[in-house]
């Protein structure tokens, strides 16, 4: 569903994306995890038409889209969600997800009763009345998700949804992410909560300082030296390993 | 629409259509002309402005070429005012679409796109002011010819009525962007841009077409000056005192809601001739008040009359 070969993206003289390829099938559920800085956001940015990059072919459903803008990404089916929470602040939690059903809604009535349903779906549906101003972070995140929903995406790119999340939250989200793979959604989510990426995620790639270091099954991820080395320093796969004897 | 809605619209529109008639002075119905020609304006602003959240300080640029179309049309090309009132319309959208064209393309937003605005209706004033050919320095009078096909008309009540069939117009579209898809991808951008890309909203495209709409709004009530006065200049035209007049309407009354601008003109307007009424008719007064007012309204009230009645409302 997704191809993505030599992904190369610099920041001035910092290579924040350096040869990424990944590959992401129909109806999974892939995390994409790494330290700090590592690129994640970036590469996200890259896939979804925010950032034209430097080089690199990116195919969605045999389709090469890098450099188109993200409007028609999206439009193509493919929506993402943001790390740093982007609500219309001003509008109610009704309208917020209605912007993204219009994709497929022209009417406003059908929009907004589509709203209704996904805010249904994500465990909403007690807030749609509310500014969307006054939503608590957890709340945030959930609309985040739901908007991007509403525009009825194949594939479904989350950036860190559970950041900021006590871990009851984290287990309504992680319930609600497999329901919407389970309606025919693939996605691809940047996580830090562990727990969540051990649980959801058949498919792991780790990305550090801009290359794919790993990538393989959760529990695979979790045994690599290199992947342990990258988030705990040089040296920490023996130091562990060695206190395990 | 509830019956409540439909009881208060009707009850709107009876009183402003007896409101001419109830007091029968000249000066009356001077006030309620120039009051609806500019909450007009300002609803033309409004569409791109308070909907879209994209601030024009230079909306005297659509008026102006609303204005001084229609009156070129006239005068130096002999086309019937019932003919020349569409093209100005035309023409207004027109500078609208490359106004928008140049500056969205390039994503100004905020205070640089106000000064873009502004820039542009300063080239155009000053430019109109440099040629013979659009009356230079002096304006530009259009004969006077009282029948319906140069749109005057004998009598001054006519002009209140167009004046509120031009707030009706402005108030039709205003309803029918917070009923439609455009205007909600209108709104969307204006509460955040880039969450709007990700929904497979073309920012560019709903900035064009807002600002394109806004324009031609602006253009009709440009030609209904013009049509009033039968004389248009540069200064008054395309001049910065119009550009303001446009937002502050809005901006008083309660940006990006509907009724607005209309309530922000008439407490504008209304407050400029209870001040000369008090203080006598001192130049520049009128502009100390609003500025005043103005200044009182951003810091207590933001969200302007109708935020105001809202939030009474809601307490209530």
């Amino acid at each position: 569903m997704l191809e993505v070969r030599g992904l190369t993206h610099r920041f001035g003289g910092l290579v924040a994306v350096s040869e990424v390829d990944l590959d992401l099938p129909q109806g999974r559920i892939a995390a994409l995890i790494g330290p700090n800085g590592a690129g994640k956001t970036t590469l996200f940015a890259a896939i979804a038409g925010f950032l034209r990059p430097e080089r690199g072919q990116i195919r969605f459903e045999g389709r090469d889209i890098a450099g188109l803008p993200p409007h028609e990404i999206c439009r193509l089916g493919m929506t993402r969600t943001f790390q740093i929470v982007q609500p219309f602040a001003g509008l109610s939690v009704r309208e917020n997800i209605a912007v993204g059903a219009h994709l497929h809604h022209r009417d406003r009535g059908a929009a907004l009763d589509r709203a209704a349903a996904i805010a249904e779906r994500v465990g909403m549906a007690a807030l749609l009345d509310r500014p969307a101003a006054t939503l608590p972070v957890a709340g945030r995140k959930r609309l985040e998700l739901a908007r991007a929903l509403a525009t009825e995406p194949r594939l479904l790119l989350l950036d860190e949804v559970m950041a900021g999340l006590n871990p009851t939250e984290i287990n309504d989200i992680v319930a609600t992410i497999r329901a919407i793979r389970e309606g025919g959604v693939t996605v691809l989510m940047i996580e830090h909560v562990m727990q969540a990426v051990m649980s959801l995620a058949e498919d792991v790639y780790v990305l550090n300082q801009g290359r794919i270091i790993a990538h393989g099954a959760p529990s695979a991820i979790a045994a690599d030296a290199k992947v342990i080395e990258a988030y705990l320093g040089h040296g920490a796969a023996a130091r562990l390993a060695g206190a395990a004897a | 629409m509830n019956p409540r809605l439909v009881v208060l619209w009707t009850v709107g529109l009876l009183v402003a259509l007896a409101l001419p008639h109830a007091v029968a002075s000249n000066a009356w119905l001077n006030f309620w002309i120039n009051t609806l020609m500019f909450a007009a304006l300002g609803i033309a602003w409004n569409v791109l402005g308070g909907y879209g959240g994209q601030s024009s300080f230079g909306h005297a640029v659509f008026f102006g070429t609303g204005a001084y179309g229609t009156a070129v049309l006239q005068i130096k090309l002999g086309v019937p005012a019932l003919l020349a009132a569409p093209a100005a319309i035309g023409l207004g959208a027109l500078v609208g679409l490359f106004i928008g064209g140049v500056s969205f393309r390039y994503g100004l937003r905020g205070s640089y796109f106000a000064l873009v605005t502004l820039a542009f209706a300063e080239v155009f004033r000053i430019l109109v002011s440099s040629f013979a050919f659009t009356g230079a320095g002096f304006g530009m009078l259009i004969p006077l010819d009282q029948r319906p096909i140069n749109l005057q008309f004998p009598s001054r009540f006519a002009f209140y009525y167009a004046a509120l069939a031009l707030v009706g117009i402005g108030l039709a579209a205003s309803a029918m962007i917070e009923r439609s898809r455009f205007g909600a991808y209108l709104v969307a951008i204006r509460e955040n841009e880039e969450a709007a890309k990700a929904l497979g909203i073309d920012v560019f495209r709903i900035k064009l077409g807002a600002i394109v709409l806004s324009a031609a709004l602006a253009a009709a009530v440009g030609v209904f000056y013009a049509q009033y006065l039968l004389f248009v200049d540069a200064g008054s035209a395309f001049g910065p005192a119009i550009s303001v007049e446009a937002l502050l309407g809005p901006i008083v009354g309660g940006a990006g809601t509907m009724l607005g601008p209309l309530l922000g003109a008439i407490a504008l307007h209304g407050l400029g001739e209870a001040a000369k009424a008090a203080m006598g008719p001192q130049p520049g007064l009128n502009l100390i008040l609003q500025g005043l007012l103005l200044i009182l309204m951003l810091r207590f009230l933001p969200e302007g009359l109708i935020g105001a009645i809202r939030r009474w409302r809601g307490h209530a």
